[in-house]
Order: C-alpha cells, then sequence, then structure tokens
C-alpha cells in the first residue's frame, strides 16, 4: 500500500496519540516517535506502529507520532487511520 | 427481556480516554457512538477507534452497543459494513425507519453469512427521534425480530415535532406512553431518553420516575454520576420483590392444592397480579436482587 499525501489522524488529548503520515521518497520506514511514558513503552509503542504497518502491507512511509499515553488499540486504530486517509 | 437493561450509557466513540473506561461504571449497557458525538471530519477515525475497541478491550460483560450513523446519511451504511464485523450485541440506529431496520437486517444476515458468525446474534435497537419513528414504533419493532429495545431520542424528536423541551417533559407525555405501549405488546425494551441537566438533581430523580411510571423500562445516561441513581429507581423495590414472592408462593400452594382462584391478605389474586409478580422477580434476578 502506497503512501499518496500527507495525513493526520488522533488528538493530543490524555490516553490518545497524534499520528502524521506523508510519503517517505528513499524507502522504508521512519518513526520519529515522541511519549509522555518514552522511557517505559517507547520500544513497545514502535512495536505496535511497524506491526500495524505490516498488517497493512505499508513499507515506505514517515510517521511523526506525538503519544499522551495510548493503550495499544488507540496506537493500532490512529495509526490505520492516517494511513488510509493517506492512501 | 434476556438481561437487565436499566441504564444505557453512551459514551463518545472517538475518545480512548472514555471508551477503555466504559466497561467499569456500572451501566447495564454501553452505547459506544459514532453519531452525534463525532463529527462529519472525524466519522472514519472513530469506526477504526470502535471496532478496536471491541476487538481489544475488556468491558467486564457489559452489553456493546453501537449507536451507527442514519442510513439515509453518507455514513450509515459503511458503519453496519465495518462494525458488524466485530459483532457488538447491538446496533442502534438513528432516526430508524422500518426500512432503515430492515436494510440493516438484510446487511447483517449478509455478514454474519459470509464472516460465518451465528446467524441474528446482532441486535437492533432502533431510536425514535423523529414524528414519522414515533407514529410507525410498532411496525419499526415488527420490522425484524432482531429488534431487542427502542430508545426514546427526546431532543431530535422535540425538534421535529416544533416543540420546545422542557425538564418538565409534557411534551414527551404521548411519546413516552406510546412507545412504553408498543414495546410491552412486543415484548422488547423501552428506554427513555437521557436527562441533560447534570445541575438538576431533583428534576432528573423526578425524569426518571415519571418515565418509569408510564412503562419505561430503563433510562439512557450521558454521565456515569447518573447510573446509580437510575438503577435504584428502575430495580424493584425491596416491598415489590417481597410481596411478588409472596404472591408466587401462595400460587403454587394453591396449585398443589387444586384450587384455581386464590387469595391473598384478603383480596383475590388474578392472572394479571401472577404475571406482574413473575415480572418483577425476573427483573430483580436479573438485577442481582435475589
Amino acid at each position: 500500500m502506497d503512501i499518496k499525501v500527507p495525513a493526520k489522524a488522533g488528538t493530543m488529548e490524555s490516553s490518545d496519540i497524534y499520528i502524521m503520515v506523508q510519503p517517505n521518497d528513499k524507502g522504508g520506514i521512519i518513526i520519529d516517535l515522541e511519549s509522555i511514558v518514552m522511557k517505559q513503552f517507547g520500544k513497545q509503542i514502535e512495536e505496535v506502529i511497524l506491526k500495524t504497518l505490516d498488517t497493512l502491507n505499508v513499507k515506505n512511509v514517515h510517521i511523526v507520532a506525538r503519544d499522551r499515553g495510548a493503550l495499544d488499540y488507540t496506537i493500532r486504530a490512529r495509526v490505520e487511520t492516517a494511513i488510509k486517509r493517506a492512501i | 427481556m434476556d438481561r437487565p437493561r436499566r441504564t444505557m450509557l453512551f459514551i463518545p466513540g472517538n475518545n480512548p480516554n472514555m471508551l477503555q473506561n466504559a466497561g467499569i461504571l456500572g451501566a447495564d449497557s454501553i452505547i459506544l457512538d459514532i453519531e452525534d458525538a463525532v463529527s462529519i471530519t472525524e466519522k472514519d477515525a472513530a469506526r477504526i477507534l470502535v471496532k478496536s475497541a471491541i476487538n481489544n478491550l475488556d468491558f467486564y460483560g457489559t452489553e456493546i452497543v453501537v449507536r451507527i450513523n442514519p442510513l439515509s446519511s453518507a455514513f450509515g451504511v459503511k458503519d453496519i459494513e465495518e462494525i458488524a464485523t466485530v459483532q457488538p450485541a447491538a446496533l442502534m440506529i438513528a432516526k430508524a425507519t422500518e426500512e432503515d431496520v430492515r436494510t440493516a437486517c438484510e446487511m447483517l444476515a449478509k455478514i454474519e453469512d459470509e464472516k460465518g458468525f451465528e446467524l441474528g446474534r446482532i441486535k437492533l435497537f432502533p431510536l425514535i427521534e423523529t414524528a414519522y419513528g414515533l407514529e410507525n414504533v410498532y411496525s419499526i419493532i415488527k420490522s425484524s425480530d432482531r429488534v431487542v429495545g427502542v430508545l426514546l431520542g427526546a431532543e431530535d424528536l422535540t425538534a421535529d415535532l416544533e416543540v420546545k423541551r422542557t425538564a418538565e417533559g409534557k411534551e414527551i407525555f404521548y411519546a413516552r406512553c406510546k412507545i412504553a405501549a408498543a414495546c410491552k405488546a412486543c415484548r422488547v425494551d423501552a428506554i427513555d431518553t437521557p436527562f441533560a441537566d447534570m445541575n438538576n438533581c431533583e428534576g432528573f430523580i423526578k425524569d426518571i420516575q415519571t418515565a418509569k411510571s408510564l412503562g419505561m423500562t430503563g433510562k439512557a445516561a450521558i454521565n456515569p454520576r447518573q447510573i446509580d441513581t437510575i438503577h435504584d429507581i428502575f430495580a424493584p423495590s425491596e416491598e415489590e420483590i417481597k410481596y411478588a414472592q409472596s404472591v408466587i408462593k401462595a400460587m403454587e400452594e394453591a396449585k398443589e392444592q387444586g384450587k384455581g382462584v386464590f387469595s391473598l391478605n384478603g383480596k383475590m389474586v388474578d392472572a394479571p397480579i401472577i404475571a406482574r409478580a413473575q415480572n418483577v422477580v425476573k427483573k430483580a434476578k436479573l438485577a442481582g436482587l435475589l
């Protein structure tokens, strides 16, 4: 699945995550993550984002994520929404 | 009546914080709302978030109902196609008509067949909030045996009727009576409209009592603080339960003695009194009071 246009989903409210996606012309996946629980859960959040991209068959994308303590189900939903808005 | 629906709590469908706490608030049912609580530009996000929530969160046995957009809108059909795949207990159809219920039923049957789900498992809750819906509530319920209850939406209904919405609720007296009678006739739940003024505690209590006295069987809530009050008023009282149990005991004794008619405390007990007593005991059991 190819990213055609920049898109965003989610909010900066508590328990949510704000996701922005844009095409990555150089190829591959770049994740720029900031989280209020970066030390505890940063790696896990990245893994959830990567798994969701894999499920959606997205190989080339630049993702900016601003996390406000989102649970996995929210991260998955926001990434999916942003990707679907971008294709 | 397969489970108690004293309260149905509205939860905005695009708010992760509220979604993930919805199961611990004590409501009998929660309505994950992707209609009025979600702006037009966020319908897709809410649909995906609600699906993800139903798939991943533990709601601790609370009944999950999803309020979808009207089928006449650009979103309603897509809502059914997406949300039915995660099998909520029911879909609530905004501004429902007979045609909407039949369309939803056909779509659900197709999805259940394709996915290998149990046929008929996903139930329907028509939302009665137009003058047309009110005047045709009986036939709307009868449009599908998936319908397990009806919710009165007083804000939209009074707007459609072009009358003022008041705390006293005289303007919805007819709607409550009509919906309650239709629901009783079809043996489905009649859920009353939410009470919006959180600061008017006295008005809130009166509103619940009025709804109950007219035959409504439960009430929608828009704030978790409203749940306990609604439960207290809709649950059978200790006195009602004791009386109902004594009626049933007397009925069983009369049966053993081969009596067709009997009296209790000097008053004749007939079929409607027995039916009412059996209903009170059933409600008490469903509410965990027996």
